[in-house]
């Protein structure tokens, strides 16, 4: 009987797995050939190009303005990540670790900040960068991103603190560690599965971000991809330029499936098995 | 290698809890100390104030000879083996227990060497590059044990360390930590829950309850001479049977019949504040088949007779369960007693007499036996205080001492 589920079982998910991707990907993939295609053949309803061109991304290339603004996503996503992460990583640290005052309360609060509708803020902010000239910088889209980043990342990071027996870190201290070293040479090789988890996490919300990117930028100083895309024109006027954000499009998820498949390894390397009785 | 003085050392967390009150304790160079007690005693605050994982509320806590209070544990040069083990589990076995030598900054050929000899002792030579996970539960125990001797610490602190292990191996296991320690000479503080381990391994058992320490001494003393109820119903398996006893025209009325009392005890019951009612403490191989002993051996004790609930038969002896009538022995140590083994391993202060009978003896289940019980062995204790009057000068003497 067991023989026959497994099979049956394995059936079942096989198919119910494929039209989840499916579902997923066509959209994905109708972008990707979208982008691959001829502006004459752009609106033909073919899923696979005729014609096969490059000449979207050449031109998507060669405009400043969309290198620009790929050069300030990478830069604000990866600065606030690290922040966000490196932040997130002590406040997990202390809550999972310490009894200090108000520890409800600083977990409150941060839900709190995550669950605030971002469109709410959107005016106040814009006004509060303006006055502060912080408006239309690389710090001013920066600090909202790790605003909203962080309570993310505290919570998905003491949730995986959490599963560390402290035992561990007794053990380091009596074996003549500072507080320093045990916590860099026990704790943080078996917390770096959830730092790397919060990091994927934290830079696609950044990378993704639209709403704070369009009201808080105005130029191409620190005008992110998303936001550029909108203010994407082809090479002249008249032309059409859906090849060229199809293109973009293609162009900006690939940083993501870099970084997710850079860190997946991690991810399942050093689990903690082993430590304690098990 | 050093003695440990503890000298009034106390613990209260900032919730008000008093884990450890005021206590005093030396420990020898080289001596293997065992604290036991209930669950909740404070034996682990105990410990890690030993440590310096716990910060120490008051008191002072020397180790040879130097005040350490306010040392981190690095630098107080011991080592601790945990009850889970807390194995490194990124690290294999090697890099587990050269962890405490490379902080000390060794040089590596030191460190390999020490490593290796470690190893040896613990039979771990063939594991060095394994990692714990793929470990057994009695290996991971001898590493734990390896990463604390690798660095010749001057003392060893184990919080219960075979308490994970199944019956067979933790048998195993201890004749390993006894060993070690003999070879090693290391001063050693020993937590544990196990009466086995307790009564085997050490030098001297400290008994401890509600934070305070009740005895300290070598277990034999613990056993024969309890300085209270607490201790002499926590020492002992089967545990002693206590039954309630009245004090009446010089005699103690009780459940197994009249006791008499020699001058000692009744110049103890003399006294303006000595209590009426008494608890009579008797341990189970006190007890025996009165067909079976001399006139002379007769003549130290009394008799009783009682139906005969169980007959357990061990080939060396049998255990004999009788069920006796009369009011039942009270005192809030009896019910910690039994709360702590679980009512049914505590058959103490019931009604149920559990008594160690020479293997000769024909005793059947169903029928009712005469029983005779040593005098000069049993105890008295006081039910307010828990108090063993039949101790003088450290001494137990029976009920019959002048
Ligand atoms: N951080 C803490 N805050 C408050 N009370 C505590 C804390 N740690 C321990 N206690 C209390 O101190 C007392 C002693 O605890 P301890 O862990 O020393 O007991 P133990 O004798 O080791 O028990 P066990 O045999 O169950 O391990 C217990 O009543 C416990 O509830
Ligand atoms: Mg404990």
């Amino acid at each position: 009987m067991a023989v026959e589920t497994t099979t049956r079982a394995k059936l079942r998910w096989g198919v119910l797995d494929v039209v989840v991707v499916v579902f997923a990907l066509v959209p994905v993939l109708w972008i990707a050939s979208l982008s691959f295609k001829t502006p004459a053949t752009l609106t033909d309803g073919k899923f696979w190009p005729r014609e096969w061109t490059l000449e979207n991304y050449r031109t998507i290339f060669d405009t400043d303005q969309f290198v620009r603004a790929l050069i300030n996503s990478i830069g604000i996503a990866l600065i606030a990540t690290a922040i966000a992460v490196v932040l997130g990583t002590m406040a997990a640290y202390a809550i999972s670790r310490l009894d200090f005052p108000g520890k409800k309360l600083l977990v409150g609060v941060s839900l709190l900040i995550a669950m605030f509708p971002q469109v709410s803020l959107v005016s106040p902010l814009f006004e509060i960068e303006r006055q502060l000239g912080l408006f239309d910088t690389w710090p001013g889209l920066i600090l909202p991103y790790i605003t909203f980043a962080l309570p993310l990342a505290i919570y998905t990071l003491s949730a995986f603190f959490k599963q560390i027996p402290w035992d561990l870190e007794k053990a380091a201290k009596m074996d003549g560690a500072t507080q320093g070293q045990a916590f860099r040479r026990v704790i943080a090789p078996l917390a770096a599965p959830g730092v790397f988890t919060t990091a994927i996490l934290v830079f696609i919300f950044c990378w993704n971000d639209f709403l704070f990117a369009i009201t808080l930028t105005s130029t191409e100083r620190s005008r992110t991809v998303p936001v550029a895309l909108q203010f994407f024109t082809g090479e002249s006027q008249f032309e059409d330029p859906t090849g060229a954000i199809c293109a973009a499009a293609v162009v900006i998820t690939v940083p993501i499936i870099l970084f997710v498949l850079f860190f997946q390894r991690r991810i399942v390397s050093g689990l903690t098995s082993g430590a304690v009785k098990g | 290698m050093a003695d440990i003085v503890l000298d009034k050392v106390s613990k209260r967390f900032p919730d008000g809890t008093t884990a450890v009150q005021d206590v005093d304790l030396e420990i020898a160079d080289g001596e293997f100390v065992i604290l036991v007690g209930p669950s909740g005693c404070g034996k682990s605050t105990t410990l890690n104030m030993i440590a310096g994982l716990e910060d120490i509320s008051s008191g002072e806590l020397r180790i040879a000879g130097e005040r350490v209070n306010d040392k981190a544990p690095r630098d107080r040069d011991i080592a601790m083996v945990f009850q889970s083990y807390a194995l490194y589990p990124n690290m294999t076995v090697r890099e587990n227990m050269a962890f405490p030598l490379r902080l000390a900054k060794m040089d590596k050929e030191t460190i390999n060497q020490k490593v290796e000899e470690a190893a040896k002792v613990l039979e771990l030579t063939a594991l060095l590059d394994r990692k714990p996970a793929n470990l057994s539960g009695g290996q991971r125990q001898r590493v734990a044990m390896g990463r604390a001797i690798v660095r010749q610490p001057k003392a060893f602190l184990m919080d219960e360390p075979l308490s994970n292990l199944d019956a067979k191996l933790r048998v195993q296991m201890r004749t390993v930590v006894s060993r070690l320690q003999k070879q090693l000479g290391t001063t050693t503080v020993y937590v544990t829950h196990d009466q086995t381990e307790a009564m085997t391994l050490g030098d001297r058992v400290v008994i401890m309850r509600g934070g305070a320490v009740q005895q300290v001494g070598p277990p034999q003393e613990l056993y024969d001479h309890p300085r209270n109820l607490f201790v002499a119903g926590f020492i002992g398996s089967p545990s002693m049977n206590f039954l309630h006893a009245k004090v009446e025209e010089g005699r103690l009325r009780t459940a197994l019949g009249d006791v008499p009392i020699g001058e000692r005890v009744r110049r103890e019951l003399e006294a303006g504040d000595a209590p009426r009612e008494l608890i009579l403490g008797v341990r189970p191989e006190h007890f025996e088949d009165a067909a079976l002993i001399d006139d002379e051996t007769r003549a130290r004790g009394v008799e009783f007779e009682a139906p005969v609930d169980i007959v357990e038969s061990m080939g060396s002896d049998k255990y004999v369960y009788f069920t006796v009538e009369g009011e039942r022995a009270t005192a809030a140590e009896l019910e910690e007693l039994a709360a702590d083994a679980g009512a049914a391993d505590f058959a103490g202060a019931g009604s149920n007499l559990v008594t160690r009978l020479s293997a000769e003896s024909p005793v059947r289940e169903g029928e009712n036996r005469r029983v005779w019980f040593n005098l000069e062995k049993i105890h008295l204790f006081d039910p307010g205080s828990g108090r063993n009057l039949t101790l003088h000068e450290g001494r137990s003497a029976g009920a019959l001492a002048d």
